[in-house]
């Protein structure tokens, strides 16, 4: 069966999607990203979807969901590299994403879970959704 | 009918064919008065055009059967459509265009009076038909000037459009989407789209939404500026908006809109400040420098 690899880099787990999102396979990779966060007692996610260019309100639920599993198991989620067009399609659909926090690419956002990182291990600080000023 | 249709038709053909030249000079005459504009077109140019339209009228009279719609009209269409764009263009009124067709019935109906004033029955029958050729084909001027006219306007939006919608790199890493005018649904589309765009290609981590031009933010615009913010901030940047005038801050607050979640400022250089410092720049003041070096020497 076809499968989203996770792949871990020091305390942070990678997931690049790079094939159509199909609903099963949404689910499937919930289920293996919170298996491996536990597993690999991982603090950050990064979520790679800059080769995605469908999405419907599932896709955009399911990466919720997926920032809030990974919250209770204490790991901070970051979605990179959202297209356009995709962000067009989810603001159109109401999704806002409001606990998923964002970033343009995979440097900056690798960069925004070390910060996360390091404002958590001082005593929770960057628990806030996004960034704001 | 169908033969009489033939006879008439062929017969008016005939008659054009005939005082061709007479008509010529008559229709010119005609359009002498005050729809001659002889301050936007040439006399040359009126004479050709003139001269191209009586012989593909008498072509297409000579179908038999024929009605304005018809294929047999197709190159007397075409020149009206020619001869339409060309005068909206140079600045005609739609009734100057269309007078252009309607002042050649006079010398029509002289000719058919001088070729049939035997026959009073074929006279009255050739002129309706004739009047009803003319009708159309004036009508259709009209249309083909509103038509070119529709077109012209429509380009120009469509520009308008496109130029309305710069989006400026301020600094690296920090866009600046000055808008200007009253923001629809169409145009915000373009908007959203160009920035979010601008923002990947300049791999942007803050953008600067300037609505010092907008002269009225209403509930369907401040709707279209939070799906904006909240598009870009789904990619991975953050959006500032500026130029908040005193009475729109009123009327934002009156209608009710949430614009906690967004940051807001005054005027575009307080954006631009809290956009520097976001990305970690400072600005120093080079003079103060040195005269607190020197006060401290």
């Amino acid at each position: 069966m076809e499968k989203i690899p996770i792949l871990r880099m020091g305390e942070f787990l990678l997931v690049t999607i790079q094939v159509d999102m199909h609903d099963r396979l949404a689910m499937t990779l919930q289920d293996d990203l919170t298996k491996r966060i536990s597993e690999t007692n991982a603090h950050g996610v990064l979520i790679d979807i800059s080769t995605l260019e469908i999405v419907d309100s599932f896709i955009g639920r399911m990466l919720g969901n997926i920032a809030a599993m990974s919250r209770v198991l204490d790991a901070r989620t970051v979605v990179v590299g959202m297209q356009p067009a995709v962000a067009i399609t989810l603001v159109e659909l109401g999704m806002s994403l409001p606990g998923v926090r964002t970033a343009l690419n995979v440097d900056a956002g690798m960069e925004l879970l070390r910060e996360s990182l390091n404002g958590h291990g001082e005593g929770g600080k960057g628990q806030s959704d996004g960034r704001r000023f | 009918m169908a033969t009489t249709l033939n006879q008439k038709t062929s017969g008016l053909s005939s008659i054009i064919a005939k005082h061709r030249d007479q008509i010529l000079a008559e229709w010119l005459r005609e359009m002498g008065g005050a729809t001659r504009r002889s301050d936007l077109i040439k006399e040359s140019e009126l004479q050709s055009q003139c001269n191209r339209f009586i012989a593909l009228l008498a072509d297409a009279t000579a179908q038999t059967g024929a009605t304005v719609q018809s294929a047999a009209y197709d190159p007397l269409r075409e020149l009206l459509a020619d001869i339409s764009r060309s005068r909206a263009l140079q600045g005609f009124t739609p009734r100057e265009t269309a007078v252009f067709v309607f002042s050649i019935k006079r010398p029509i109906f002289t000719a058919i009076r001088e070729e049939l004033s035997k026959d009073p029955t074929g006279m009255v029958e050739e002129m309706w038909n004739s009047t009803e050729l003319l009708d159309g084909l004036g009508l259709y001027t009209t249309d083909a000037y509103l038509k070119s006219r529709e077109e012209t306007i429509h380009r120009q939006q469509e520009e308008m459009l496109e130029l309305s919608t710069p989006v400026v790199k301020l600094w690296e890493g920090i866009l600046a989407l000055p808008l200007i005018g009253t923001l629809d649904s169409a145009r915000t589309q373009v908007v959203m789209e160009s920035l979010l765009e601008a923002i990947v290609r300049t791999n942007s981590q803050v953008a600067i939404i300037d609505i010092t031009g907008v002269p009225t933010v209403d509930t369907v615009v401040a709707q279209h500026l939070l799906k904006t913010v909240t598009a870009a901030r789904l990619m991975g940047a953050d959006c500032i908006i500026s130029g908040v005038r005193p009475q729109i801050a009123q009327t934002i607050v009156h209608l009710g809109i949430n614009l906690l979640d967004v940051t807001t400022k005054a005027t575009l250089s307080d954006a631009f400040a809290l956009a520097i410092k976001k990305s970690g720049f400072t600005f120093v003041r080079l003079e103060k420098k040195k005269n607190k070096e020197q006060e401290e020497n």
